[in-house]
């Protein structure tokens, strides 16, 4: 299968959804040159500058505005630059786009996608590192997707575009560059399935997002020393499919789960809940949670490594679950 | 393939008929006597929840959708059942909702502050004062790729006009030239907040400067005055010269919500007695000089048709409690 980056899936999947449907249209800062990351590549070159534009520095305004086109039938995508900034716009995506169809009865929808790089590893600091997913998945009537690979990316990302419901699509930064497979010609991933990146019988070890390379390069590790660890990415965490995830903790009767989030009241929190209450009587160990530490994403390379979670953290947690001295 | 919207053919407002101008009466009477029972019910401890009558601002309601089509829109705020009347709202099923029944306009999930009526062209009330901005900004852009040279009017207050939605918009707005009408009710307070405390400008219309937009403010109790401001901002929206902002300097009779008294602590009866000798009604009755049979004959028909809302509001089913768990999810 031929191989394509993380981020020339993203914006094949913009193209051919764009050709599919002409109520889907893109707008954001910087997005007709593709400016930052890359995803919106030649997309105004190809669909006119009515259909993706570039955008004031009004995070506010913008995401509102993907939800007014939306309540009037188009299918924006809206993209903010950084994850953090999304913190601008919070009240049209939660107050608004996630209530409006529940809110007026079920009149209309809010087929809006809002997609953004999150994660740190880059050195930008505090305010342009953060992974904010547990914010969002909170959150009723909006939905939440965490693509770790090409494929995935691809696949989410043109069923997000489908999806008659808003939904928040983060890509993490360092997957940007990272190639892998991808199918050729139409490939649409449902939401609300797990997929199992890697069989393994020992423990499960539960990755979001650009986690799940942790996950496997521990996963590594952990097979140098004769154990088997079985990688499980949830790929959307809104909905979550917590049948999947369950269905291996039983196999594997031990559970961690690694995200960039930070540890408290983070993704793990709720995905630890879920296991537990599916799969308690498996359980042979508590179930480990690995996320940033409790602080702001520092800026200087050696403090964001140490704040970051890394593949020793999982290794660790994974050994001190199987009982095996670190 | 989505367009820019087309240039309309240039069309003057319409002048208005007497019958045009006595529809109008009826339509703010119609929205006054629907406030007064709503606060009746209100105080009833029938309608739950959180109300805000919109009673001594129908001249804005009214005046600005008259000059609107059907498949125009507005989006309004958490004073919005006089916007939404004014509309083409249903009355019976708002009425439902006011009072949590399964037949009303959002399946008792709204309540008072949320009425919308697709169907109508209302697409909402929202209560996070100036979040309509940026949604009507988009329902402009979308109106402008489609070429179908509708509109979509925002109403909001002197409050939300210090909200940073309200300046992201107009600036989308004027650079994208969107058909898009901010309609400004200058009712004075921000809840007790007097809008010389809470804005740098007098007039909020000249804001409009800021964004290379025209602004005009005008006499809010006139609902003439209102029509023509609207219908001409109407007009160069249809035309392509995007938004438009008007003030319309009004004045709530009431207090901000039933929970505050009519006078409060931060305005005087004097300075709302004043206020009410130009009560929007009276000002368009001696417009139309109607004799006292003639307005008498406007109520009966209005009381009428309140009355057959509240019938059907009153015999409507309760809502189910499953009901609270649909359409979180399209």
């Amino acid at each position: 299968m031929r191989e394509i980056t993380f981020v020339e899936a993203l914006t094949e999947a913009h193209h051919e959804e764009m050709e599919r449907d002409e109520r889907v249209i893109v707008m954001g800062e910087d997005v007709e040159l593709a400016y930052v990351f890359g995803v919106t590549k030649g997309l105004a070159e190809k669909f006119g500058r009515d259909r993706v534009r570039d955008t004031p520095i009004s995070e506010l305004g913008i995401v509102g505005a993907g939800v007014g086109a939306a309540m009037a039938g188009y299918r924006p995508i809206v993209e903010i630059m950084f994850m953090d900034f999304i913190m601008l716009a919070m009240d049209p995506l939660i107050n608004q786009a996630a209530k409006l169809r529940y809110m007026l009865g079920g009149q209309l929808s809010v087929p809006l996608v809002v997609r953004t790089p999150g994660g740190g590893g880059v050195q930008y600091g505090p305010t342009h590192s953060q992974c904010l997913e547990a914010w969002f998945m909170q959150i009723p009537g909006i939905k939440v997707a965490a693509p770790s690979d090409p494929a995935d990316a691809k696949g989410l990302m043109c069923s997000a575009i489908r999806d008659d419901n808003p939904v928040l699509v983060v890509e993490h930064k360092m997957l940007y560059k990272m190639k892998g497979p991808v199918p050729e010609g139409e490939h649409v991933t449902p939401f609300g399935q797990a997929a199992v990146k890697r069989e393994g019988g020992d423990i499960t070890l539960i990755g979001v997002g650009y986690q799940v390379h942790n996950c496997l390069a521990a996963a590594d590790e952990l097979g140098k020393e004769g154990i088997s660890a079985e990688v499980v990415d949830p790929r959307t965490l809104a909905p979550l499919d917590t049948g999947t995830l369950a269905e291996s903790v039983r196999k594997t009767n031990r559970c961690i789960i690694v995200e960039e989030g930070h540890l408290r009241s983070g993704v793990g929190s709720e995905i630890s809940a879920a296991v537990q209450e599916e799969a308690f009587d498996y359980l042979d160990a508590p179930i480990g949670r690995v996320a940033a530490l409790d602080a702001p994403i520092p800026f200087e390379p050696r403090l964001e490594d140490f704040v970051l979670p890394n593949t020793a953290n999982v290794v660790d947690a994974a050994k001190k679950a199987l009982g095996v001295t670190v | 393939m989505a367009t820019r919207a087309k240039k309309r053919r240039s069309a003057k407002p319409k002048r208005l008929t007497k019958k045009d101008l006595n529809a109008m009466y009826r339509n703010m009477l119609r929205i006054r006597r629907f406030e007064e029972k709503t606060d009746e019910f209100f105080m009833a401890g029938r309608v739950k929840g959180a109300v805000h009558v919109s009673i001594g601002q129908e001249a804005c309601s009214v005046g600005v959708c008259t000059a609107l089509n059907d498949e125009d829109a507005i989006l309004t705020t958490h004073r919005g059942h006089g916007h939404s009347i004014a509309k083409g709202t249903r009355m019976p099923e708002m009425m439902a909702e006011l009072l949590g029944k399964s037949t009303g306009l959002c399946k008792a999930r709204g309540g008072s502050m949320h009425i919308a009526d697709i169907s109508k062209g209302h697409y909402g009330a929202h209560s996070i004062v100036g979040a309509n901005m940026p949604m009507a900004t988009g329902m402009g852009l979308a109106y402008q790729l489609e070429g179908s040279g509708r509109v979509a009017v925002v109403f909001f207050g002197d409050g939300a006009s210090n909200q940073g939605s309200f300046h992201e918009s107009m600036n989308l707005c004027a650079i994208w030239k969107l058909p898009v009408i901010f309609f400004c009710e200058n009712n004075h307070y921000a809840v007790s907040y007097h809008v010389e405390r809470s804005t740098s400008v007098k007039d909020i219309s000249v804001r409009a400067q800021g964004y290379n937009a025209p602004g005009v403010t005008v006499d809010g109790m006139d609902v003439v005055a209102v029509y023509e401001a609207t219908a001409e901002a109407v007009r160069r929206a249809r035309e392509g010269g995007g938004p438009s902002l008007i003030e319309a300097k009004t004045y709530r009779f009431f207090g901000h919500s039933r929970g505050d008294p009519q006078f409060g602590p931060y305005r005087t009866k004097e300075e709302v007695d004043e206020w009410r000798k130009r009560d929007p009604l009276t000002i368009a009755a001696d417009m139309l000089k109607l004799t006292e049979a003639q307005k008498k004959a406007h109520l009966k028909a209005v009381d009428k048709e309140l009355n057959g809302a509240i019938d059907f509001a009153e015999g409507s089913p309760e809502a189910t409690l499953e009901s609270a768990l649909e359409d979180v999810y399209a």
